[in-house]
């Protein structure tokens, strides 16, 4: 029986590698199919949401295919909090992935590092440093996925092979791994360092791995229990039944998996570097979750399922695959091997890409430049070779580092503690990275200060307990260094919890407060004030380009660009930029935009601190100093200033050429109504002044009847007295006119001046007028000159009386008081005065018709106007009315006026 | 006579006042999902209901899960379609 078994064993075992063989295969043709088709520009089905979603999956690595069903056989849910917190994070994409993605995509971001990097001024440190801890977390991640191929290969092979015969399988898996990723990984450099071969075979590995869980989950659940309802009896029943966790672990869990989410190197490559629509992060958004969500739903059954059939002993990190091998399922055990395969080998692939971006570009080029030293501008050779084959070289060295951290470690602990231990240290990244998005205060100084107080204690309280049992560590673990208790790793400053929860607390704790603090106190430099609101406003505005000048030639630029791009792409961009400044068929200009441009191209391959150094080394523009930014802003404010005060000169002149000409108009208009004034007088004296000599000659004859003599000597008299009246009037308006007139302001009753008036202008023989007065309105006082105010009454019921020419006229003044002042309307029951002369009815020597006879000489109403001005009132013409009608406002007395307010 | 808004601008108003609320509704989801997801760590962690908690907290927690999954998808199909009808992206 037990040979019997060992045969069916080892002929899995071959048929195995026979087929995982074959499923690398499939791999390698995809990646080249979809790199083909990319090439092609057919990638829009390669480049779509779902692929997109499918590549996120790389979250999920052995750590979760096998070691999710042993953390839930350990710890019970504890397990969901490594997915939780993914979730989360996508599903509040809103707030930190959409600007994330936003900002690696219009910055061309490489790698975490870069975005860091970035962000505070392009600081190689910074960079360097984020390498260095990625590093550090991701080795042993990767060693972890090498151990569990291993051990799950060993599941198939007979107990008594297993030690010797796959002593040399990790190696082979490495190598095999780094062939792949050098493969499709640096294939070319590409300027948006996308992998369309990588990302298709990994869309592929979490399709497998997806349907490969599910497949063995739908068996424990409907085979080997008998459908959910027994499967709740089992969970019910089983070791794992009651909640395990201590308080704050649960919290802490999701936190540091969140963290995770946004930090590992490699799932910032699929999710931000490898992003090529930004829309696709919507559906991520709920996609992702719900893959997640598909990956977790067994775990819990396998894992009660395996606690209840398998030995005591059994291995639960493994139950996925032993359940279907105990059963005799061997097919299955085949899908879930290839699944836990998948997900081993993407994980590798994608974090020995991101890791080789990081080690080469900021790590490599720029001791390569260092070392070219100051012959940068003339470097001989292609630069891309010199990327490719340091990210050649990174991505062997990275496998290579894992590889001997296995066979090192041998795989020391359960798989899940790796995995956190990774996931705490590349969270120390969070703080530098989340406050630089959000807050432009933060410094380079302050993320350099928490970067390496986070990493210190993250190193000291969760890497170091990693190697217990290495000798000289044991007395450090247990009673800490020189003796001192609460330096203790694993109990750091006597915090006695979950041993987890209090390194979360500490080491992104003081990280966080070392860098806010540090930040708080130190200045940014000029490159970081320049980078930081690019990150910060990235939705508020488009970037602009820093104003730089260029000591070097386009030629010289397009040298060093066909060097990185290859001489295609550089041409091409070149190209571009010269259509764009209208030059067509020539170089560009090297203007400051061009400079932008190409850094920008250049940091999508070599990051952007390098591509910084370079440009600025070709260019000689070293990154703006602040003497820079002041003496452009002190040539500028001088400028403004000058056209300020530009401008307000010409204002001013402008003003007084507009005041100049308005005086000008207004002495010629002047000079008209002078003249016009003149004539008018000369005529109105001349008409009685000739007939007073025609009569005077008469009477001077002699031979007159005595009537005659009096009746001529008659008319000599009213020429004169008109002539007499009219040189008052006449000398009155001058008097009013020149404001030299004196007025009695007497407080009277509004009556008694009408009353006057009306006495005046009616007693004269000839006057048929009626007129209607308004008693109870009069009765009104007012502040005003009495005599000033009866002349205008009386000119104004005169006028009614000359020119009211019905047989029965008849005048009514009707008194109001409106707004503090009285109003005393004069309308009679004439014709009125036609619409267009109403204008002129005000202006000296206005008559409207030949009424010289009437005896005046058409200064009236100008005088009442003037009069009413200095009462300070008005008249007015009053339409409306049914016949002419005309409406006086005088001032109440000061004491009403009062009264009325 | 006050100028009255025309249907179209109505319309407009109407899209754009959807498409704020729903960007509201993007940003306030993963604070249900956090509020949602902490309960079992305050109700279960170090006291007696922890025994025998496993099976109704996992249903309750993948309930939890496909809610916020659902909601998302439902918020991210809504902004799809009022990005399409015409109207330009509510990004801002």
């Amino acid at each position: 029986m037990a040979h019997h078994e060992g045969a069916v064993l080892a002929l899995t075992l071959n048929v195995l590698v026979a087929g995982c063989l074959a499923y690398v295969a499939l791999l390698f043709l995809v990646a080249a199919l979809a790199e083909r088709r990319a090439a092609r520009g057919g990638a829009t089905l390669l480049r779509g949401p779902w692929v997109y979603t499918l590549s996120l999956s790389i979250y999920c690595t052995a750590w979760t295919f096998y070691g999710a069903v042993g953390y839930a056989a350990r710890s019970g849910l504890e397990f969901m909090t490594i997915y939780l917190g993914p979730t989360l994070v996508f599903v509040g994409w809103w707030w930190f992935l959409r600007k994330l993605v936003r900002i690696g995509r219009a910055e061309r971001v490489t790698s975490i590092a870069d975005m860091v990097s970035s962000r505070y001024g392009k600081s190689t440190f910074i960079a360097v440093l984020v390498t260095i801890l990625a590093v550090l977390g991701t080795t042993p991640y990767i060693a972890l996925q090498l151990q569990s191929v291993t051990t799950s290969f060993a599941v198939f092979a007979a107990p008594e092979t297993a030690a010797e015969d796959l002593r040399g399988l990790p190696l082979w898996i490495a190598a095999g791994l780094a062939l792949f990723t050098i493969l499709f990984g640096t294939r070319r450099l590409d300027a948006n360092e996308r992998h369309d071969g990588i990302v298709s075979a990994i869309a592929v590995e979490a399709v497998v791995k997806l349907i490969a869980l599910l497949a063995v989950g739908i068996f424990v659940v409907w085979t080997l229990n008998g459908g959910v309802r027994d499967v709740g009896a089992a969970i019910a029943a089983s070791p794992v039944a009651d909640w395990s966790a201590t308080p704050g672990r649960w919290a802490g869990l999701i936190f540091v998996s969140g963290a995770a989410i946004i930090c590992l190197p490699r799932m910032f490559q699929v999710l931000v570097v490898e992003n090529s629509d930004e829309r696709h992060l919507v559906t991520a958004s709920w996609a992702f979750p719900l893959y997640l969500l598909a990956m977790c739903v067994f775990v819990v059954p396998i894992a009660v399922t395996g606690l209840r059939l398998l030995p005591a002993g059994a291995n639960p990190d493994l139950f996925v695959l032993t359940l279907p091998l105990s059963q005799g399922e061997n097919g299955l055990a085949m899908l879930a091997f290839l699944g836990g395969f998948s997900s081993a080998t993407s994980m590798v692939i994608v974090a020995s890409v991101a890791l080789s971006t990081m080690l080469s570009n900021h790590v490599v080029m720029p001791a390569w430049l260092a070392f070219q030293g100051e012959s940068r501008a003339t470097i001989s050779g292609d630069v891309r070779d010199v990327v490719l084959r340091a990210r050649r070289v990174s991505i062997l060295v990275v496998i290579a580092m894992a590889y001997l951290y296995y066979s090192a470690t041998g795989g020391t602990r359960a798989l899940a503690s790796i995995g956190l231990i990774s996931f705490v240290g590349m969270a120390q990244v969070l703080p530098a990275l989340g406050f630089g998005l959000f807050w432009k205060g933060a410094t380079r100084t302050g993320a350099v200060a928490g970067l390496l107080v986070g990493f210190a204690f993250w190193a000291w309280t969760m890497l170091l307990p990693v190697f217990d049992g290495a000798g000289s560590l044991n007395g450090l673990l247990t009673e800490g260094p020189w003796g001192v208790g609460w330096l203790r790793p694993e109990q750091m400053f006597g915090l006695s919890g979950d041993p987890l929860v209090s390194a979360l607390l500490v080491s992104l704790g003081l990280n966080t407060f070392a860098f806010c603090l540090v930040s708080l106190l130190t200045q940014p430099a000029p490159m970081e004030q320049l980078q930081a609101p690019r990150f910060v406003d990235a939705f508020d505005r488009e970037a602009s380009p820093v104003a730089r000048s260029s000591r070097a030639g386009a030629e010289e630029l397009l040298i060093m660009a066909q060097r990185i791009l290859g001489a295609t792409e550089a041409q091409a961009l070149f190209a571009e930029q010269a259509e764009r400044q209208g030059r067509a068929g020539e170089l560009p200009e090297v203007t400051p935009h061009l400079i932008d441009q190409l850094e920008r191209v250049l940091a999508g391959s070599v990051g952007a601190a390098t591509a910084n150094a370079m440009v600025t080394g070709i260019t000689g523009s070293a990154a703006v100093s602040v003497e820079d930014l002041m003496a452009v802003a002190d040539e500028t404010a001088q400028i403004m200033e000058y056209s300020a005060r530009l401008e307000a000169q010409q204002k001013e002149v402008r003003r007084t050429a507009r005041e100049l000409k308005e005086a000008n108009e207004k002495l010629t208009a002047l000079g008209v109504q002078k003249d016009a004034f003149l004539s008018q007088v000369s005529h109105e004296l001349r008409t009685p002044m000739t007939s007073i000599r025609a009569f005077s000659e008469i009477l001077e004859s002699g031979d007159l009847s005595p009537e005659e003599s009096a009746r001529y000597a008659g008319i000599i008299q009213d020429e004169s007295k008109r002539l007499t009246r009219l040189l008052d009037d006449l000398l009155d308006l001058s008097v009013l006119e020149n404001g030299q007139v004196v007025l009695n302001l007497e407080t009277v009753e509004l009556g008694a001046i009408l009353d006057r008036a009306v006495t005046a202008s009616t007693s004269q023989a000839g006057v048929g007028l009626t007129i209607h007065r308004d008693r109870g309105g009069e009765a009104v006082s007012i502040s005003t000159d009495p005599d000033r105010l009866a002349q205008v009454f009386i000119n104004l019921i005169t006028n009614a009386a000359k020119y009211c020419e019905v047989d029965d006229p008849a005048l009514t003044i009707r008194v109001g008081v409106q707004d503090g002042l009285v109003l005393i309307d004069f309308v009679d029951n004439g014709a009125g005065i036609p619409a267009r002369s109403r204008g002129l009815i005000f202006e000296k020597f206005a008559r409207l018709s030949d009424q010289a006879a009437a005896g005046s000489a058409g200064l009236g109403l100008a005088i009442c106007r003037e009069v009413m001005h200095r009462l300070g009132g008005t008249i007015d013409y009053l339409a409306g009315q049914p016949g002419a009608a005309f409406r006086v406002r005088v001032p109440l007395s000061e004491a009403r006026a009062r009264a009325a307010e | 006579m006050e100028p009255r808004p025309t249907a179209a601008a109505t319309e407009a108003q109407k899209r754009a006042w959807r498409r704020d609320r729903l960007r509201d509704g993007a940003r306030l989801l993963p604070f249900l999902g956090v509020g949602l997801v902490m309960i079992p760590d305050l109700v279960l962690s170090g006291t007696s209901a922890a025994e025998g908690a496993t099976l109704p907290w996992l249903v309750y927690l993948f309930a939890v899960w496909l809610l916020l999954v659902g909601l998302a998808a439902w918020i991210g199909h809504l902004r799809a379609r009022s990005a399409s009808d015409g109207s330009e992206d509510g990004a801002p």
